[in-house]
């Protein structure tokens, strides 16, 4: 309640007993923004479900996936996402939970695969059964996770991401040429594969059941993640889970209230490891092969994008996540679907930011108004600019010839214009009210013209990390907690 | 034991290791004032050395340039540290500043956004395959010896200059007004800003020298091995940062030292461990953990006492 203004009126009445108790803390356990309405109420009510319950509002609909669509989309979008969203989910123990910034995660995930592969697969001519293989997966790469995280014990913050991130990378190096290496004492040993990676991974095999085929592995995933999730709820709720959170808010204080800080961030780490291992077993069988380029820095930056999507310690946010994450990039494949995402990207941020309405239409008309008058005037003035034509054939396509650039034969022009483009929005942001009402359609209009003439071109290639890298920065700067996590509210 | 060979080897740890220092400076300076880890720093390194190359071009290539050969130089270096500088300050100010208080874990996302976001940007307009500089005729192949210390000249080059660069770094932090308000700021942000420091400013002109030294760093790389490529920055960029990390993140004699020694027992890796050549960055992150382990400030560093 606030007492500020001075115009003289008592605030009003606060409902329930309230006097002397900070109206924050009062309200929530945490001190963690509540949100008001709708959103509110929803919020409230998963609260109060629990956690198996939880578990089954976004297991039911999963489950139900498979029966609506085609054995193809079962694995191009289902398999796909359940992969990154457990990953996702343990990683998100080591940094949601206990606020470890660990970027050589993948290299566990590679660490299961592999080891999976040398524990079943002809390259030894192992055949482990499942039952057995997988809980020596886990448990192996949870210890090497202990390993790793044992420097890590003397390392603050920072210095466990570059340590991390360098172990990331020290891994793919060495499964990329371990076929290479001599042992002191067993002679050559050909642990890897080398760049041609483990081919032939055995399929898991519980009892003699063989989990085999898209739908079968879909809902093996599907029921992984839903005990990972129940168990993760209620280490959330336990003693651990608690020390964890209280480790991530602040270190210092957690110390101070005599909890062992350097064993439970090494228990979280382990924890990570252990999940990243079963997945990466997990992964081993379904693409039947163990390939050192899988488990590059790419998928590190994906996953880390998933969590951060979802928000720090949410766990359902997570799995929100990793369906968009994994769904986006296979969406913008083809042009025909990225076009119409990234202009209602466009679309929905001009109509959130721009306000009143007045406004909004006046800066629409002049942006239309200035494409004519480009078009008109480079047609008449260079004709080269306008001789190209839009990708596709619909009718937007084709309106677009009439009023953006197309040049021909002109790569130069676009890669300028795109450094040009980069400095204009860096420019923009520094600039005042009145500068940017002038200048936001020539910037759209150079935007649009870049994306068309170059990121859509370009759209297999790197326009889809580049918009991954740039949806990193302005979400952090727009929600540093992430889309769906919650705002801690600073009580000094 | 072979000496030629061993010479050799320290020369091009010693020129692989100025470059890491060069790299590392960046690093340090950085983490000093904001306590951020800039993973974009290995970015803008490549970005500097693309930035030399089209200087290069720009003058007429190497084969038959406008200007003298020196002349072409000392545009490339101006190019690329000038541009590198304005593009470190503008990704601080787009990326960083706006998070200066948000979660520890915000900046460090947003600085690998950027990253991925520059290498990308690279990839797309400057395409996948590699960039000659083909210096050769412009600078000269002549080997210099001193007795068997054998030296090309882009490699005297890059270790004179780094050198003369670090020196003119070291003055400048340790004389200048500017200077002082940096070491100031590192020291204690807020009390710095208390004692009307502009710390924004001094923020600015740290990404702007870190930057800058990078965008020299790579046009260096360029002159001595040749070839450059949009991927460059990521394993530079890690390597600068165990140097920083090894010296004593924070302090700048540290970063120059860690530098060369992280290029020598690269170099040496190469040379004399089995399958040197092979796994040379497998044993720099070797060396890496060991002096984490031994001295976790690093070889310079202070052990600091953590305040709230």
């Amino acid at each position: 309640m606030t007492l500020e203004g001075g115009s003289g009126q008592m605030p009003a009445p606060v409902e329930g007993p309230r006097i002397g108790v900070d109206e924050w803390v009062a309200q929530v356990e945490g001190k963690r923004e509540r949100y008001t309405g709708v959103r509110g109420v929803i919020e409230r009510e998963f609260d109060r479900l629990p956690p198996a319950a939880r578990v089954l509002v976004f297991a039911i609909p999963a489950a139900l996936f498979p029966l609506v669509t085609t054995e193809g989309n079962v694995f191009r979008y289902g398999l796909f996402t359940l992969v990154y969203a457990l990953l996702a989910i343990g990683l998100n123990v080591v940094v949601g939970f206990a606020g470890l910034l660990d970027l050589g995660y993948i290299a566990f995930f590679g660490f299961g695969a592999y080891f999976y592969g040398i524990l079943a697969s002809p390259q030894f001519n192992n055949h482990w059964q499942a039952e057995a293989a997988i809980p020596v997966v886990i448990i192996a790469t949870a210890f090497l996770g202990l390993l790793v995280g044992l420097p890590s014990r003397r390392l603050l913050g920072d210095y466990l991401a570059i340590a991390t991130l360098f172990f990331g990378q020290a891994f793919v190096v060495f499964v990329n040429n371990a076929n290479r290496i001599n042992f002191p004492f067993a002679g050559h040993v050909d642990l890897t594969g080398g760049s041609n990676g483990l081919a032939g991974i055995d399929p898991f095999n519980f009892f003699g059941y063989k989990v085999q085929g898209t739908r079968p592995l879909y809902y093996f995933l599907l029921i992984s993640i839903s005990l990972v999730l129940i168990l993760l709820f209620f280490v959330n709720d336990s003693r651990t889970g608690r020390a964890w959170r209280a480790l991530r808010e602040d270190p210092l204080a957690a110390e101070v209230m005599s909890i062992p800080v350097n064993r439970l961030k090494l228990l979280a780490f382990v924890f990570g490891a252990g999940v990243a291992g079963f997945t990466g077993a997990i992964y081993g069988t379904l693409a039947t092969a163990a390939l050192p380029g899988d488990y590059d820095v790419g998928l590190l930056i994906t996953i880390y994008a998933i969590m951060i999507l979802g928000g720090f310690g949410s766990m359902m946010g997570i799995v929100v996540g990793a369906i968009v994450v994994s769904s986006v990039p296979e969406l913008l494949r083809a042009s025909a679907n990225a076009r119409p995402l990234f202009y209602g990207a466009i679309a929905l941020a001009i109509l959130v930011k721009l306000r009143p309405w007045r406004r909004l239409g006046l800066e629409v008309a002049a942006l239309i108004g200035f494409g004519f008058a480009v078009h008109a005037i480079a047609a008449a003035a260079y004709p080269r600019l306008v001789h190209g034509s839009a990708i596709g054939s619909d009718f937007f396509a084709r309106a677009l010839d009439h009023w953006m650039l197309f040049p021909q034969n002109t790569k130069n022009i676009v890669d300028v214009a795109y450094i040009i483009l980069i400095a204009a929005i860096v420019v923009f942001r520094q600039l005042g009210q009145l500068w940017r009402t002038v200048l936001l359609p020539p910037l759209l209009y150079l935007l649009m013209f870049v994306w068309e003439n170059l990121l859509l071109v370009q759209i297999n290639g790197a326009t889809r990390l580049i918009l991954l890298g740039a949806l990193l920065v302005a979400l952090m700067n727009a929600r540093p907690q992430g889309l769906f996590g919650k705002a801690y509210v600073e009580i000094v | 034991m072979n000496w030629s060979l061993f010479f050799d080897l320290t020369v091009s740890g010693l020129t692989l290791g100025s470059l890491y220092a060069l790299i590392a400076l960046g690093y340090s300076m950085v983490y000093g004032i904001l306590k951020l880890l800039n993973f974009a720093h290995g970015d803008v390194y490549m970005i500097g050395a693309f930035l030399g190359w089209f200087a290069l071009h720009g003058l007429g290539g190497p084969v038959n340039p406008d200007f003298a050969g020196a002349a072409v130089l000392v545009v490339m270096f101006i190019t690329a540290m000038l541009g590198c500088g304005v593009l470190g300050v503008a990704i601080e100010r787009f990326a960083y500043r706006p998070l200066r208080n948000a979660p520890r874990i915000a900046p460090l996302i947003s600085a690998l956004g950027v990253s991925i976001f520059l290498q990308n940007s690279a990839l797309l307009v400057f395409g996948a395959s590699f960039r000659d500089y083909n210096t050769f005729s412009l600078i000269g192949v002549k080997v210099y010896h001193v007795g068997n210390l054998f030296f090309s000249v882009p490699q005297l080059l890059t270790v004179v200059s780094a050198i003369c660069l670090m020196i003119a770094l070291t003055v400048f932090v340790a004389r200048s007004r500017l200077g002082k308000a940096m070491r100031s700021t590192a020291y204690d942000r807020e009390a710095a800003s208390m004692m009307g420091i502009d710390v924004d400013r001094v923020i600015s002109v740290t990404f702007f020298i870190g930057s800058a030294l990078a965008g020299a760093a790579g046009v260096m790389f360029g002159l001595v091995f040749g070839q450059i490529f949009h991927f460059m920055g990521f394993l530079a960029g890690l390597k600068g940062f165990t140097a920083a990390v090894i010296g004593g993140i924070g302090s700048l004699p540290g970063a120059m030292i860690g530098g060369l020694v992280v290029g020598l027992a690269e170099s040496y890796a190469t040379g004399y461990l089995p399958q040197g050549s092979t796994f040379q960055n497998l044993y720099v992150f070797a060396l890496l953990i060991l002096v984490i382990l031994i001295r976790p400030s690093g070889l310079l560093g202070k052990a600091v006492v953590q305040k709230a």
